[in-house]
């Protein structure tokens, strides 16, 4: 369990009084080692779970899906559509586990939370100029204000990745904490950081404590709309944050992988990944998310099989 | 130097072939790791082939069912193009399949050579229909009324084949060829004791133009593969010529359960005799629209 020291904690509120004192911090975290990185990932990749493991794996996957339709063509219907599949993603089987969420825009928000009413599905909104988040604070604040008033759950917020990268970490930290504000106590915060787009492992190791210091409920690693999302690799990275931060300040953090996740097979070597890194306190749709779409589908069609013994297929499952 | 080292050194190993399945266009080996023993009509052993396993069926469904889209909805014409291209790879690697063919059936080369140029034609002969099949099972209904009436066959969809037991090259072609002519894709299970031909039409199949997924092959336990591919809900159809009749009636009984298109085993004495259309109309679908006949004026239709 976490040693809550008065001086750790102390240590890690002097961290964010400057500019210099953050970057010296950040850059002060051990560097990433690559290929052991990589090989844990991919050896983690490789255990078997079979059966009951497979049964409780999939039930557990689905009720940590957030289920995700960000496009310029969403329509009211197709968000209400979601919000329906969310709270009964299979309708011949009604012992399936609801989905964790359902995520979409700041405008949809009203309309997928009048959808998912009394199911205890989360509604969350990205917000802050998703996906690139290239506007100004003003703007962002105001995207996250109307999200949160039309009744959001959860905010999805995106870093500034140019600012990051050009090392103005505590302006990426203001704005974070600017949002953390906005979000107010009736939202809770995820904080994408776009991992396809910053270059190198250090720069996700840097990003999640970042992320973590300025108040993030939740580190998530992509937008999904970029060529590289979620791997196993950057999410055991992110694992490994949250674990090291809890140790460091009793705060637990959670995390989403997001994107590029379609079949039940990924899904549950994101979740052995989970069990052997953070440990089982995040096997829980309250600390660990899947951001998806067709995944969930492939899920129901994996229950359906395990259920019946037969092969189940797209036919089976709801178009979306 | 000796006359007698001389010898060796010219001695050439052997290269043997690792018998494949054809999945999606690629060649894995089964999922399962495991291989089985093919022997000739003597009981000489000549490979060992993969040995499917449930989930390769299942990875081949995939499969089938990916390339479905872009198959069925090609042109006929292009499709009989692609076809007769087969026809043309399997001209150029004659010898290849003689030889197999030979050794599968224990017949003498020179029939195992009329078998293959049989082969050969029968993939020309359905290549030929893939662009008449309309014509002869479809076309305008007469109605009662101001309208146009259409019919038109449409694929199936997925298929599973279990390619006849006996004849392991003229028996396999004449119910793949009619599957995938219409434009559905399939999942072939090759003959239990002689899948080395089918095998080896994988890799003809890859190199000419046909998409990969359009046409599976697995070997291994008829009964084992099949099993799992008649109860499976994104299959089709299924052709039961290889099934005993044990075999045939619990896969019948396992298709059922989504309303497959079964096709029963039938009895066929001389695989060279002139197959007719019934094999592809086993697997079309007919579409029917109603066409309007636009406004009609004061003075009638136009037509």
């Amino acid at each position: 369990m976490p040693t809550n020291t008065p001086t750790a904690a102390d240590a890690l509120t002097d961290v964010t009084a400057s500019d210099g004192s953050l970057r010296r911090f950040l850059h002060g975290l051990p560097g990433v080692d690559t290929v052991g990185l990589e090989a844990r990932a991919a050896a983690l990749g490789t255990r078997s779970i079979k059966t009951t493991a497979k049964a409780y794996a999939i039930d557990l996957a689905i009720s940590m899906v957030d289920l995700t339709t960000l496009e310029g063509a969403d329509t009211p219907g197709k968000v209400r559509a979601l919000g329906v599949k969310a709270v009964h993603p299979d309708p011949t089987d009604r012992t399936t586990p609801t989905t964790a969420a359902v995520c979409v825009y700041p405008d949809m928000v009203a309309t997928a939370k009048a959808a998912v009413a009394g199911s205890g599905v989360k509604v969350a909104s990205v917000a802050t100029a998703f996906p690139a988040g290239r506007a100004a604070l003003e703007v962002k604040l105001a995207d996250v204000r109307d999200a949160v008033a039309a009744g959001a759950d959860e905010i999805d917020m995106v870093i500034d990745r140019g600012a990051f990268l050009s090392g103005k970490y505590l302006k990426v930290y203001d704005e974070i904490t600017a949002v953390r504000e906005a979000c107010g106590t009736a939202a809770r915060l995820k904080v994408i950081f776009e991992t396809g787009e910053l270059s190198t492992y250090d720069n996700i190791r840097r990003a999640s404590w970042l992320g973590m210091l300025a108040g993030a409920d939740f580190i998530k690693t992509s937008t999904g709309k970029v060529a590289v999302n979620a791997t196993p690799a950057n999410t055991l990275l992110m694992l490994e944050a949250v674990r090291d931060f809890r140790a460091q300040t009793g705060v637990q953090v959670g995390v989403k992988p997001a994107g590029g996740i379609r079949t039940t097979k990924d899904a549950i070597k994101f979740l052995v990944l989970v069990n052997e890194t953070a440990g089982e306190d995040w096997l829980d749709n309250h600390w660990f998310r899947f951001g998806a779409s067709s995944l969930l589908n492939d899920l129901l069609m994996q229950r359906q099989k395990l259920a019946t013994g037969r092969y189940s297929g797209p036919d089976y499952v709801t178009v979306d | 130097m000796s006359d007698k080292t001389d010898k060796t050194e010219q001695q050439r190993l052997g290269v043997f072939k690792t018998y494949k399945l054809y999945v999606g266009g690629k060649f894995p080996r089964s999922e399962s790791g495991r291989v089985y023993e093919v022997t000739d009509a003597k009981g000489k052993w000549l490979a060992n082939a993969p040995q499917s396993s449930r989930k390769d069926a299942r990875d081949a469904v995939v499969a089938a069912r990916k390339a479905f889209g872009g198959w069925s909805g090609a042109t006929a014409y292009n499709r009989g193009q692609i076809l007769y291209r087969v026809a043309e790879m399997l001209e150029g690697r004659k010898g290849q399949f003689v030889h197999e063919v030979a050794d599968a059936e224990g017949l003498s080369k020179s029939k195992a050579a009329e078998q293959v140029e049989a082969t050969i034609d029968r993939w020309v002969w359905y290549a030929g229909w893939t662009d008449k099949i309309a014509q002869v099972v479809g076309g305008g209904n007469p109605v009662a009324g101001p309208y146009f009436n259409l019919s038109s066959p449409e694929p199936t969809g997925v298929v599973t084949v279990l390619a006849p037991q006996e004849s392991s090259f003229l028996g396999l072609v004449s119910v793949l060829a009619p599957v995938i002519a219409t434009g559905n894709t399939a999942i072939v299970i090759a003959s239990e004791r002689a899948p080395l031909p089918a095998l080896s039409l994988g890799e003809v199949l890859a190199t000419s133009d046909v998409p990969g997924g359009v046409v599976n092959v697995l070997s291994g336990r008829t009964a084992e593969i099949a099993a799992p591919l008649a109860a499976h809900q994104d299959v089709n159809a299924i052709d039961l010529a290889g099934a005993d009749d044990v075999l045939a009636k619990e896969l019948e009984i396992a298709a059922a359960d989504n309303l497959k298109r079964v096709l029963r085993p039938q009895p066929v004495d001389d695989w060279t005799a002139t197959p007719g259309t019934d094999r592809m109309t086993a697997f079309l679908e007919t579409k029917t629209v109603w066409h309007p006949t636009g406004s009609l004026g004061a003075s009638g239709s136009s037509y």
